[in-house]
């Protein structure tokens, strides 16, 4: 069904025929629950953190070594980082879950490859240049764009799904003593436990980053309008989907 | 007609319902039969607890070990958390070189015993040189040298119907392994750290060392060590101390 659906739209965005499932059914559904897990971890990643906004390189560091950089924030002992990490697990589970299904789904309906991968001439240096102007100048977007991904949106969703939340996870798996006592790979190729710390820190604040710019455009482009396409899967309400 | 449909609809979907809800409740026996499922599986972080703990230990069911560095690698801070405590009868001890100090092993053990610290010392000492890190974020490696909990379970005979270690110290911080983690080849009672004997704020006289977890399930100040068979009526029931400050049993993370 997925397959279908995506066929529609790829379909659709090359004849530019402004009536579309703009969404397939899976990638509405683990966008919302990928949207509840994201909140909950940097909610509880902050409260982590608290308990000690310092950063170090390499395998160890505390207080009484130095730091590579100290966060102006208060020791917060006892307290955000417990149920921090209740929830950070917890919320860990379903965006990792939710992004196995979203990424197995998006290779084998080739979502990635059809709405992802840059379309051809889209890299070519006048009009990435465009592009880029345009986005830094605020410019709401030709109404087609409603019916596919620009280029700078294709790359960065790249680099999100492909790098940073695999750095994500790869860095998270790399704190945990149990899980590298089985798979010691994980904290050696991070450079060390702090170092990996260091790193999915660094990883959270570039993924906050892309959601802030990510709901920015979408406030641009029309909020109601794209919000209501991620829920209903079309791009104006009442349209039947083309079956 | 419609209501012939959604009569069917409504019977299929309550079967199944009930053999999802039956399904489930099948596969927790089959779950806390084989270990899988924490003391602390209840209230609304119950199901990332309990698959965490769940996927851990079945990838760790081979007993693995946790890194182990060179000596040139030992930190040279070893940061303090949960200090001594100041009252009697641990200062008591402390001003007595711990000659009065005495481990309890008890539960579901043959043989219920005392030691001092001195039979624990002549015990078949081993080291390691591990990382540690607190649930704060620091961290060190230091070298730790002490018993094997496992020798001491052997020494009791721990009865086979035992499924968890309770450690008791005489700080508030009490906490319980699963068995896999008290026979694991790097739990070790440890009595010295990097060369000299624990000090007391790091836990003298004798700590529990534990690899494959954060910084404190390994309790410090340990006076007794209890075997059980469940964790049910221990404390609030929760497996540790930890769960009522809101942290995990679990912190193989």
């Amino acid at each position: 069904m997925a397959e279908t659906t995506y066929l529609a739209a790829a379909t659709l965005r090359e004849t530019n025929v402004p009536r579309a499932v703009r969404f397939s059914l899976l990638v509405r559904i683990t966008h919302w629950l990928n949207t509840i897990s994201f909140i909950a971890l940097v909610v509880s990643g902050f409260g982590i953190l608290l308990a000690h906004p310092r950063f170090y390189w390499g395998e160890t560091g505390g207080l009484g070594t130095p730091s590579i950089f100290d966060l102006p924030l208060p020791f917060m002992l006892g307290g955000p980082s417990g149920w921090g990490r209740y929830m950070h697990f917890q919320a860990a589970w379903l965006c990792v879950l939710t992004g196995l299904l979203y990424a197995i789904s998006g290779l084998l309906s080739q979502h990635f490859r059809r709405n992802f991968w840059p379309a051809k001439g889209q890299l070519s240096w006048s009009s990435l240049r465009s592009e880029f102007w345009n986005h830094l100048r605020f410019k709401k977007p030709p109404a087609e764009e409603a019916y596919s991904y620009n280029t700078l949106q294709r790359l960065s969703y790249l680099i999100v799904v492909f790098f940073l939340f695999p750095l994500m996870i790869w860095t998270g798996m790399a704190m945990s003593p149990a899980v590298t006592s089985v798979f010691p790979f994980f904290v050696t190729s991070s450079g060390g436990y702090e170092t990996a710390r260091t790193i999915h820190f660094f990883a959270a604040n570039l993924l906050v980053v892309f959601v802030l710019v990510h709901v920015a455009m979408v406030c641009l482009a029309g909020f109601v309008q794209r919000t209501r396409a991620m829920i209903t899967g079309r791009v104006s309400g009442g349209k039947e989907r083309p079956s | 007609m419609s209501g012939n449909v959604s009569r069917r609809k409504w019977i299929t979907t309550g079967f199944a319902a009930a053999a999802g809800a039956a399904g489930l409740g099948v596969a927790a026996k089959i779950a806390d039969h084989y270990g899988l499922i924490p003391p602390d599986c209840g209230g609304i972080w119950g199901a990332g607890e309990t698959l965490t703990y769940a996927t851990q230990r079945l990838l760790m069911a081979s007993g693995s070990l946790a890194r182990e560095f060179n000596r040139s690698e030992v930190s040279k801070v070893v940061p303090v958390s949960g200090p001594q405590p100041k009252t009697d009868p641990y200062q008591r001890l402390l001003a007595g070189g711990f000659a009065d100090w005495r481990l309890t092993v008890d539960g579901l053990v043959a043989r219920p015993s005392l030691f001092s610290l001195d039979e624990i010392k002549r015990m078949p000492a081993k080291s390691q040189i591990t990382h540690q890190a607190c649930e704060e974020g620091w961290s060190f490696i230091a070298e730790w040298t002490g018993v094997p909990l496992s020798y001491v379970m052997n020494l009791v005979g721990v009865s086979p119907k035992a499924k968890f270690a309770v450690f008791y110290p005489f700080d508030w911080s009490w906490d319980s392994l699963d068995l896999p983690d008290a026979y694991h080849a790097q739990t070790f009672l440890a009595y010295n750290l990097n060369g000299r004997d624990l000090p007391a704020d790091h836990g003298a006289p004798l700590r529990v060392r534990v690899a494959r977890q954060l910084g404190y399930k390994s309790v410090k100040y340990l006076h007794k060590i209890t075997f059980v068979d469940s964790m049910k009526k221990v404390g609030d029931g929760r497996g540790s101390a930890a769960p009522s400050y809101g942290y995990s049993w679990y912190a193989g993370i």
